[in-house]
């Protein structure tokens, strides 16, 4: 299989096959934060020697991308679709700015919504910011546009989005790959350019209009490039499609003669109304929303839609005959699988056991312990986004009747709480509501949802070497928390009910921390020190 | 189905923490060093506190879709008895389901490797993949140490039929 010398065929995911990209791009950082299903990239960077950082949330993980690659690095920036909305705000204004470094990146999106809050397109975020943005459709384009990515990143100066989906992210192809023939990454150094970096209005506004004439020239490029990519069939049936939905597309109906877009942002116009201009039917078949249909539409390009019931969840090989076939008739449901549940000995049950005894209003948070809104707990009643806890159990208490008020208490994992809890904290001593507030951190010492990630509470660095450790008691006690304590959770149950008692009772402000290692970690302990 | 021309489906089915992944990982392995295309898929996260969990592998001569359309699986790999039923639409008409309750457990070397007991079932279909290859995949996805655990418990379902 292996023709050329220093061909190499791998078995990669697509995480996998972006990491090694990375690696063999000689991208100086990695930086991000753990979410499914992007996880893995910076761990398999890490591994094939790369330096790779976990961030403490999704912004600052973009802002230290930005930074780096003004200092002319190559970067590789990774997180979940939900993660982009945290860093969407430096996202926006670095397409004005630009980069001098190739910054590619990672958006990995949940179609299905295998394990996340929504299952929002970031295609949206590519048109909207004005940034380029490459879908490939398996591990081996994943490597390829990874690396073509940091090429367009330098050619134009700007920020590349490379978007993945959980099938790409997590399924595992062929990948044939040589060391990449690419210009060397340039030597890291500052070169003083106020006007392109300090964006207040007068240096924005033509930051502005030189971002639109970037694009202009991308979506040329993008014409004649070896993104868009026709696979020739039958003449009178056309499939425009991207992404991971290009296999479906080509197994379930391998007659069709189909446009595969690379590049979904800017898009090759002219090279869509020709190819929608020689078939007899042409079809959009895409993932998620209807992105590309619009897009068509809008520049007077007359194509067929996938019926709206196909925007919700993955698309598979039997929905897209039924989108050829225009079937809107009901689909099977897939049968019930076994719940996921806390796992046997989790700490975490316990505060739930105690909370819903005790019939507390619970605003949640993301993480394994979100599963506490399911038996034998249910005891959870919102969970919104990253450190929602504690804001949506602020409104709460600041509006409901005294007796419900008093039941309110926020409940946040330890990593959750770093990543954007803090901001919450300092909002409840601001904002005191009248009857105080409680926030449990329920501490495990870990990102565990995601696999066991490191983050700036465990006191060590993605490679598990050590690094300094934020203290939730401190950090409490600096934010205005009027009690701040600290439960062990199979020691203290009864100490930790009482208290809780108390501070329903009362006005005050009180931090709980409830802490004990997830009994995964273990595990990883034991594996990172054998290493 | 042995023909590099078509494409052989497998699911594998279990529950988290049973090592669904491990085997699909070692069956993925073993077909990609012995020269096919070969895609997997299977979703992490949520699904891997104690829930249902699938992984589909397909190889041949050139694979697109990476999942398993219900009704194209070539094989059902069970490694938790409880997860057939829910799993059997995966099956072609003509497929097989392979269950971990045809394995009698009191044999194992130890009870947690079941997982590669199931997979050795699947051995004797797949004459494509040389007894070695599955040796090698099965040595370099495991850790050493299970080594002498998970290879007689191969053997115990490849012997199983």
């Amino acid at each position: 299989m292996g023709h050329r010398q220093n061909t190499q065929r791998l078995l990669l995911s697509g995480n996998q096959a972006v990491a090694l990209a990375a690696k063999h791009a000689g991208v100086a950082l990695g930086v991000g934060y753990p979410g499914t299903p992007s996880t893995e990239i910076l761990e398999n960077f890490s591994a094939y020697g790369g330096r790779a950082e976990w961030a403490p949330n999704e912004k600052v993980a973009l802002e230290v991308g930005i930074g780096a690659a003004y200092g002319r690095a190559r970067v590789l920036v990774t997180m979940k679709h939900v993660g982009v909305n945290v860093a969407a705000d430096p996202l926006f204004t670095a397409a004005y700015t630009g980069v001098d470094g190739g910054l590619v990146l990672i958006s990995a999106d949940d179609p299905g919504m295998a394990s996340s809050q929504n299952e929002q397109d970031n295609r949206h975020y590519a048109k909207a910011a004005g940034l380029p943005m490459l879908e490939p459709a398996d591990s081996a384009e994943a490597y390829r546009f990874a690396l073509l990515g940091f090429e367009i990143s330098e050619r134009w100066r700007i920020p590349v989005m490379l978007r993945m989906t959980t099938r790409i992210c997590h399924s595992q192809t062929v990948v044939e790959c040589e060391e990449p023939k690419m210009p060397p990454a340039l030597e890291p150094g500052y070169e003083r350019e106020i006007k392109r970096r300090v964006m207040i209005p007068a240096y924005a506004r033509p930051a502005h209009r030189e971002l639109r004439r970037k694009l202009a020239e991308i979506a040329a490029f993008n014409e004649t490039s070896v993104f868009p990519q026709v696979d020739q069939g039958s003449r009178g049936l056309g499939i425009v499609t991207s992404g991971v939905t290009y296999q479906y597309v080509r197994e379930a109906i391998p007659e069709a003669t189909v446009l595969k877009l690379g590049m979904s942002h800017p898009l090759p116009m002219r090279k869509i109304r020709e190819f929608a201009a020689d078939c007899e039917r042409c079809l959009v078949i895409e993932e998620g929303d209807h992105y590309l249909t619009d897009e068509i539409r809008a520049a007077g390009v007359k194509v067929e839609s996938k019926p709206e019931t196909y925007r919700f969840g993955e698309l598979d090989v039997a929905r897209v005959r039924r989108i050829l076939n225009n079937d809107q008739s009901p689909e099977p449901p897939p049968p019930p699988g076994r719940p996921p549940q806390l796992c046997q000995g989790c700490p975490h049950r316990v505060a739930f056991e105690i909370l819903r005894d005790m019939k507390c209003i619970v605003t949640g948070d993301i993480g394994c312990y979100t599963l506490g809104v399911l038996p034998p707990f249910e005891a959870m009643d919102t969970c919104l986004c990253m450190g929602g806890s504690i804001g949506v159990g602020l409104g709460l208490r600041q509006v409901l009747p005294e007796t419900q008020a008093r039941k309110v208490v926020s409940v946040i994992g330890d990593s959750t709480f770093v990543h954007s809890g803090i901001t919450g904290l300092v909002e409840m001593a601001y904002n005191r509501p009248r009857t105080g507030h409680t926030v449990l951190i329920l501490d495990n010492d870990t990102t565990a949802m995601t696999g066991l990630q490191e983050h700036p509470g465990t006191g060590r660095l993605l490679d598990y070497s050590p690094a300094s450790r934020l203290d939730y008691e401190a950090l409490g006690r600096a934010v205005g928390m009027d009690k701040v304590a600290l439960f062990d959770p199979h020691r203290d149950q009864d100490k930790l009910r009482e208290a809780l008692r108390e501070a329903l009772q009362g006005n005050q402000l009180n931090l709980f921390i409830v802490r004990q290692p997830c009994v995964l970690a273990g595990r990883k302990a034991k594996k990172m020190n054998e290493r | 189905m042995q023909e590099k021309a078509s494409v052989t489906s497998i699911v594998i089915a279990g529950i988290g923490g049973q090592g669904v992944i491990t085997i699909s990982d070692i069956l993925a392995e073993a077909v990609f060093s012995s020269g096919f295309d070969v895609k997997k898929s299977e979703i992490h996260g949520m699904s891997q506190r104690g829930g249902s969990v699938t992984s589909d592998i397909r190889f041949g001569e050139k694979v697109y879709s990476p999942s398993v359309p219900v009704g194209g699986a070539d094989f059902l790999l069970v490694v938790s008895p409880d997860q057939l039923s829910r799993n059997q639409r995966l099956l072609k008409p003509d497929g097989l389901a392979l269950s971990a309750d045809r394995i009698d457990s009191a044999q194992l070397p130890n009870a947690r490797s079941i997982n590669l007991a199931v997979l050795g079932m699947l051995a004797p279909h797949l004459p494509a993949i040389a007894a070695t290859t599955w040796e090698q995949a099965i040595r370099s996805v495991m850790p050493e140490k299970l080594h002498q655990t998970a290879l007689p418990a191969f053997e115990l379902g490849r012997a199983c039929q």
